[in-house]
């Protein structure tokens, strides 16, 4: 592995990064989150999740789009990395690997 | 929907910008309001707002305390200077010298302008405070009064210092709410004798009081000195100037040869601008010691008034409850005796010290100000010259900001804010205005021993007074940052993008408060031009007014007793020495009136008219020939004639006012006198020259002298003859020194306060002009420099030296002409206000409006001009060549 480890909810929020690829930023990531998940997302979880996964290198930033319900206050746009989609991919082939392991067994 | 739009609770917000750091607060805000109005909108309201709440605490979580808390640490370990540190000075400082440097004659042209500018307003701040402090160093400042009268003469309302020798003893006898009361008597020169010294020197009768009234500070002797009706107190400086280094105190000293005074205490010599002035002080009670005709005239007589009487109030006395007590004093001395009494309404007050000096004016018996009008008007002049010398400094600054502002650019791109700009631009402003003060006190050095002659004062810069320094500064920072403001918030609003992309255009928009500054200052420097030309105009038609008698050649000597027991040998022996051509007695100088008296009576006169005022000039014969006045009609009195002794000589004034169709022969009455009308004069003037005429009585008295006038031959050079003269005199007037006096010298001090205003004026308005043109000199060069490029290819197309001149002029001479135009009627109303005072006045005409603006023009032209054709010399080769 080698890579950072990912958390799983940072692990959620970087996969969400990367389906809003562009316009992914603290309250969208938050709705898209709450919409699959169902689960109550708070926004200061996110935004740690991201300013997190911005330090360990997986997504990067950079401010755009204020509107006027924002107070004209810029949003921090997200958007993945090359290191973060290999991380992805990564993981994604670990648990491959490890699905693949396990002995027929119907778990449906 | 827009007057009540739901918002999310502001105190939550200041919340979170406490949590998180301060990068994030914008993002993380931005995308809770966002939220918020979502949650309005599927929520409603209030549900929003508590989820706002929540979310927001939910950001108190460790990831951003710590985020916070390391921002803090690390602002304190790197701190953004603040913009008045030790350091980001010593920047301002440095970046503000190189500038200087780089720019030396804009530097000279802006310290050098500022520097005038301050040492005028500091020369005038320093006459102002001489004139505001006269009269403060006397301990009882606040109490003291001068008594002081209101009369009716001829419908005219007048107040006078003059009032009769009883009151002083009736207001300390009578009057409770007085503290000290001093008589005094006018002053006059007088002999004192030591020896075989003789001193002329000018003291006066006065109430022992007066030591503790005015506090005079006694250096030596005996602290009640006056005392003894046979003392003498003397002044440190005539103590050494009659005694020298002896101690004064105990030597006997002869007055005007007639008694023996001995020299009780020397007290200190009275600052200048102190009102009470005297070389020595005499007892009160001498002086009816030594003339009988006090116990004769005036010890009971409430009728005239020749006598000043100070008094102290005692403390806690309210002046206005005194002045009521005391009003009628006068009045109801003299009801008894005479009806027009009544008519004149003798109306006695008490005017406070503190208005002494410059609230002497009264006007029907109002007091409407008096020399505070021209403290005033200095004051508002300092204050011009000060805003001129300002604009000069914000007009060069500012026209030179193209220069700066990459420098401001730079600074902005680097991080500096717009409060550090601020800081900088003022702090180099008030680092000038220092070096212009620093060149201003030298300025004030040089020029004050001038300025002291000039004004006639013994003024000092107070270096030793703190609070000297204190004003100096606050003054300097003052300048400074009114000078600096405009370059100062000017300049730190340009924007760094645009700035540094392609400089800014300080267009058309920045040009024209430039404009508006120098019209302001053109305005102002105008205004004084005009003022000054209509002083002097008015100065110099009072100097060419006729005054219908001779003052060359015509000396006048103090008389004394000895000269008027021996006046018939003295005037042979003048006479046949052949440089004098005749002499006479009078009682009073050549070139003034002393005496004013009513209570005359003529053919046809109404009771009324017994209150009309006459001069009064007492004389028996050959004044008219030695005055040089050409008789109308008549003749002069004569020994001749044994009636002339109750004559009576008029001028046309006189009358005029009596209505007399033919004077000579008539017979008028005067204190219960025939007089008889033998000749009349012209209207001479003896008084003020810008006055009208008072009608004019000359009496035949032959015991009434103050003065011996002499004519002297007219062709003998005067200074012949008063070596010729003067010891005649000596021999019969052995107890004085020979004292004379030209009448042309005395006639021409008459002039003196308006000459004194109008030099003033004309320093400062030549400073004004001055520093206004050193201003546009400046700007012009400026302009110069900025249109380099077009002038080239003017030239290039064909332009001559006379066009670009043209050019570079056309702007400065418009904004001359429009100052030219708010100038006049400013200066044209207020100089009207200034001749409202004079009755004989010039009236203003349109030439010197015109010869101001031609004047304006031309140095206009001749300031500019220089940068003009310079700039249209140039080779357009070399103009054109570099980039």
């Amino acid at each position: 592995m080698g890579r950072a480890y990912l958390g799983e909810f940072e692990e959620l929020v970087l996969l969400t990064v990367a389906i809003l690829n562009g316009s992914a930023y603290g309250l969208s990531i938050a709705d898209e989150l709450k919409q699959r998940t169902h689960r109550s997302i708070n926004l200061s979880g996110v935004h740690v999740a991201l300013y997190r996964l911005e330090e360990k290198g997986l997504v990067q930033s950079e401010y755009g789009g204020a509107t006027a319900t924002r107070g004209g206050r810029r949003k921090r746009l997200f958007s993945i990395t090359a290191i973060g989609q290999q991380t992805l991919s990564d993981l994604r082939e670990v648990r491959n690997e490890l699905w693949a392991a396990i002995p027929t067994l119907s778990l449906s | 929907m827009a007057n009540s739009s739901p918002h999310p609770p502001a105190w939550a917000d200041q919340l979170l910008s406490w949590l998180c750091p301060a990068e994030l607060v914008e993002e993380l805000l931005g995308d809770l309001h966002e939220q918020f109005y979502q949650q309005v909108q599927s929520l409603g309201e209030s549900k929003a707002r508590q989820q706002y709440i929540w979310e927001v605490l939910r950001f108190v979580r460790p990831y951003f305390l710590q985020q916070r808390a390391s921002n803090i640490s690390k602002s304190l370990e790197y701190p953004s200077p603040f913009f008045l540190s030790p350091d980001m000075i010593r920047n301002y400082v440095k970046i503000a010298l190189r500038n200087l440097i780089k720019n030396k004659s804009y530097s000279v042209i802006n310290i050098g302008g500022l520097a005038v500018g301050m040492a005028v307003a500091m020369l005038i701040g320093i006459w102002i405070n001489d004139e505001l402090s006269a009269n403060k160093h006397h301990k009882n400042y606040e109490t003291l009064y001068q008594v002081k009268m209101h009369q009716t003469f001829d419908g005219r309302r007048g107040t006078q210092d003059a009032i009769p020798f009883p009151l002083g003893d009736e207001l300390q006898a009578k009057y409770p709410d007085f503290k000290a009361v001093a008589m005094f008597d006018w002053g006059s020169n007088r002999s004192l004798v030591v020896g075989n010294q003789k001193f002329l020197k000018d003291g006066h009768f006065i109430g022992e009081d007066v030591i503790d009234m005015f506090s005079l500070n006694i250096l030596n002797g005996s602290k009640n000195p006056l005392k003894e009706p046979y003392s003498i107190v003397l002044t440190d400086e005539t103590a050494q100037a009659i005694f020298g280094n002896q101690d004064p105190i105990g030597k006997i000293l002869k007055l005007d040869n007639m008694v023996d005074l001995k020299v009780t205490a020397v007290v200190a010599k009275q600052p200048k601008n102190a009102t009470l002035q005297f070389d020595y002080l005499l007892p009160w009670q001498l002086q009816e010691n030594m003339y009988d005709w006090i116990k004769k005239f005036h010890k009971t007589n409430w009728g005239n008034n020749s006598w000043g009487v100070y008094v102290q109030l005692k403390d806690g006395i309210n002046p206005e409850q005194t002045n009521a007590k005391i009003k009628d004093v006068v009045l109801s001395h003299l009801s008894s005796n005479e009806n027009t009494v009544k008519l004149i309404k003798p109306e006695v007050f008490i005017h406070p010290m503190a208005k002494w000096r410059l609230y002497s004016d009264f006007t029907e018996g109002k007091n409407t100000g008096g020399f505070i009008k021209y403290v005033q008007l200095f004051g508002v002049f300092g204050l011009f010259i000060l805003v001129i010398a300002c604009i000069n400094f914000m007009n060069l600054s500012t026209a030179r900001s193209e220069k700066r502002a990459k420098e401001v650019g730079v600074r902005k791109a680097v991080g500096s804010g717009r409060e550090q700009l601020i800081g900088q631009f003022l702090s180099e402003s008030i680092l000038i205005a220092g070096m212009a003060l620093v060149l201003a006190l030298g300025i004030v050095l040089v020029s004050l021993p001038y300025f002291n002659t000039l004004t006639e004062k013994t003024m000092t810069i107070g270096f030793e007074n703190p609070i000297f320094w204190g004003i100096m500064i606050v003054f300097t920072v003052f300048t400074g940052l009114l000078a600096g403001s405009y370059p100062a918030l000017y300049l730190s609003s340009f924007n760094p993008v645009k700035i540094l992309k392609g400089g800014v255009h300080v267009g058309k928009s920045a040009a024209l408060p430039r404009k508006i500054l120098v019209v302001v200052q053109f305005t102002f420097s105008i205004v004084l031009m005009i003022g000054t030309i209509i002083i002097y105009q008015q100065i110099q038609h009072g100097k060419n007014r006729p005054i219908g008698f001779n003052n060359r050649g015509l000396i006048s000597v103090n008389s004394s007793k000895d000269l008027i027991d021996h006046l018939e040998a003295l005037r042979s022996e003048l006479l046949a020495s052949g440089v004098v051509s005749s002499i006479c007695k009078s009682n009073s100088p050549p070139t003034q009136i002393w005496s004013n008296n009513n209570g005359w009576e003529w053919k046809g006169s109404t009771p009324a008219e017994k209150s009309v005022l006459f001069s009064t000039i007492a004389t028996n014969f050959d004044y008219i020939k030695t005055i040089g006045i050409k008789l109308k009609e008549g003749r002069d009195f004569s020994r001749d004639f044994t009636t002339d002794s109750s004559g009576v000589i008029l001028n046309e004034a006189a009358v005029k006012r009596m209505g007399l169709k033919h004077p000579v022969g008539e017979i008028l009455k005067w204190n219960g006198r025939d007089r008889t009308v033998v000749g009349v004069i012209p209207d001479i003037m003896m008084e003020s020259p810008y006055r009208a005429i008072s009608p004019l009585t000359i009496v035949f008295e032959k015991d009434w002298v103050s003065f011996i006038c002499v004519r002297i031959n007219p062709n003998v050079a005067s200074s012949v003859a008063i070596d010729k003269i003067r010891p005649i005199f000596d021999k019969y007037n052995p107890g004085f020194p020979f004292d004379y006096k030209f009448a042309d010298t005395e006639y021409s001090k008459k002039f003196s306060y308006e000459e004194l205003i109008g030099n003033l004026s004309a320093i400062v308005s030549l400073l004004a002009i001055f520093i206004s043109c050193l201003g546009l000199f400046g700007l012009a060069s400026f302009m110069a420099e900025q249109r380099t490029k077009e002038i080239g290819i003017r030239k290039v197309l064909g332009a001559s030296v006379a066009n670009v001149w043209g050019l570079l002029s056309k702007d400065f001479v418009l904004l001359v002409i429009i100052s030219c135009l708010v100038a006049s009627p400013i200066a044209w109303y207020a100089m009207n206000q200034w001749l409202e005072d004079y009755t004989y006045k010039i009236s203003i005409g349109v030439g010197v409006f015109l010869t101001v603006l031609a004047m304006a023009l031309l140095i206009t032209l001749l300031t500019v001009s220089y940068q003009a054709i310079k700039a249209g010399l140039l080779n357009p080769v070399k103009s054109l060549r570099s980039e």
